[in-house]
């Protein structure tokens, strides 16, 4: 069976598909069967962020009305064999992902998987409803920013009432806070809220900090998952948030100014 | 007047908005959990505690509260009514 994990947030332009890209490719690096699936019909990105735009063929819509066959519509990563992803659809109304669509091929897709990674889209309405439904775990990515952290809270409150096992009344669906877009000489300024503030303000286990890097924009530029450029403090971090996500413990970084970062203040480099 | 370095340093302790930022979050956070866990049968229980009242005394609409506090570990259910004048 596989594990199904929603990446969400509330709050649109947080880092959700760059972090759906960044923990997919480092789950498969480690030798996990997972797919990333693109939820955000009608605004398809997840496929550019991994490159692979050009061999999007059929999509998840054309699953679900059974006008392909999933083996047709998934897409494999051409940098790592583990890696899968299942584009959204460009064209086709949101209405047309249904809870019982969506079911089944979540559930054929566990059968070879495992790990399933749902990229949400934006907002609280339909979309994001459906990418969360089925989740056993949630990573919810925040900004250190008030409206990043309200829309954060809010969907915790989904998490908590809407999905599946909280209408089966299971186990809670697992939530773990990403905060992104961190800048800790912002933070030390005291202009940012710090990741002990968003910690203490949403009551969640903290599965990593991401840096603001500049990495991120050249990794979506070509395409490339930022996870895979190791020599950026953003890669890194999400390599962290991977092992730490498979039960490592591993320290946080990047969350102090670096020397250089204040004698450049104090001097102004 | 020369500023610079000391300012710098006095700059740092002052209150940044990320305090701000943060107490408005704890304050607004708090209240829309409570929204949100506040049982949807409380409205409902509103309307027919206000009928119960009104077969004895007559009351206006907003003559009754229900409010759902929580303290500690106890939740407490206030119920306002404020009757009419009596002068009969
Ligand atoms: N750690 C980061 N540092 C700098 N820019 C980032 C970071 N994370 C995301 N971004 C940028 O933020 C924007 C939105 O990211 P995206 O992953 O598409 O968000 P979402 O899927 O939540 O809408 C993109 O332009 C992306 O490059
Ligand atoms: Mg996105």
């Amino acid at each position: 069976m596989a594990k199904i994990i929603v990446i969400t947030s509330g709050k649109g332009g947080v880092g959700k598909t760059t972090t759906a890209a960044a923990i997919g490719m480092g789950l498969a690096l480690r030798g996990n069967r997972t797919v990333v699936i693109d939820f955000d019909v009608g605004l398809r990105n997840l496929d550019l962020i991994m490159g692979c735009e050009r061999r999007v063929v059929y999509d998840f819509i054309n699953v679900i009305n059974g006008e392909a066959k999933l083996k047709q519509a998934l897409i494999r990563d051409k940098r790592c064999e583990d890696l899968y992803i299942l584009p959204a659809s460009q064209t086709k109304e949101k209405e047309a992902l249904t809870k019982e669509g969506v079911g089944t091929v979540i559930q054929e897709l566990s059968e070879h998987f495992d790990y399933i990674l749902c990229d949400s889209p934006a907002g609280i309405e339909h979309g994001a409803y459906m990418a969360m439904y089925y989740a056993d775990d949630a990573v919810v990515v925040t900004n250190p920013e008030v409206s990043s952290v309200r829309d954060s809270d809010r969907m915790l409150g989904i998490l908590a009432s809407k999905s599946r096992r909280a209408e089966n009344e299971q186990d809670p669906v697992r939530e773990y806070l990403l905060l992104t877009r961190y800048n800790p000489q912002r933070v030390q300024n005291g202009e940012m809220l710090s990741v002990n503030d968003v910690q203490e303000i949403l009551a969640l286990d903290l599965l990593g900090v991401i840096p603001e890097s500049e990495a991120v924009l050249n990794a979506s530029n070509s395409g490339t998952p930022v996870i895979l450029n190791q020599q950026s403090e953003a890669g890194q971090a999400y390599m962290d948030i991977v092992a730490r996500y498979l039960g490592e413990e591993v320290p946080h970084r990047f969350l102090e100014v670096n020397k250089k970062g204040l004698l450049n203040r104090l001097f102004g480099g | 007047m020369s500023t610079s370095l000391l300012d710098y340093f006095r700059g740092r302790q002052k209150k940044g908005t990320a305090a701000v930022a943060k107490e408005r979050l704890q304050i607004l956070v708090a209240h829309e959990r409570a929204a949100r866990n506040r049982p949807s049968y409380l409205r409902q229980m509103q309307e027919e505690l206000l009928q119960v009242v009104r077969k004895y005394v007559h009351v206006d609409d907003d003559a009754i509260t229900v409010a759902l506090e929580q303290e500690g570990n106890q939740e407490i259910l206030e119920l306002n009514i404020i009757l009419p004048d009596q002068q009969e």
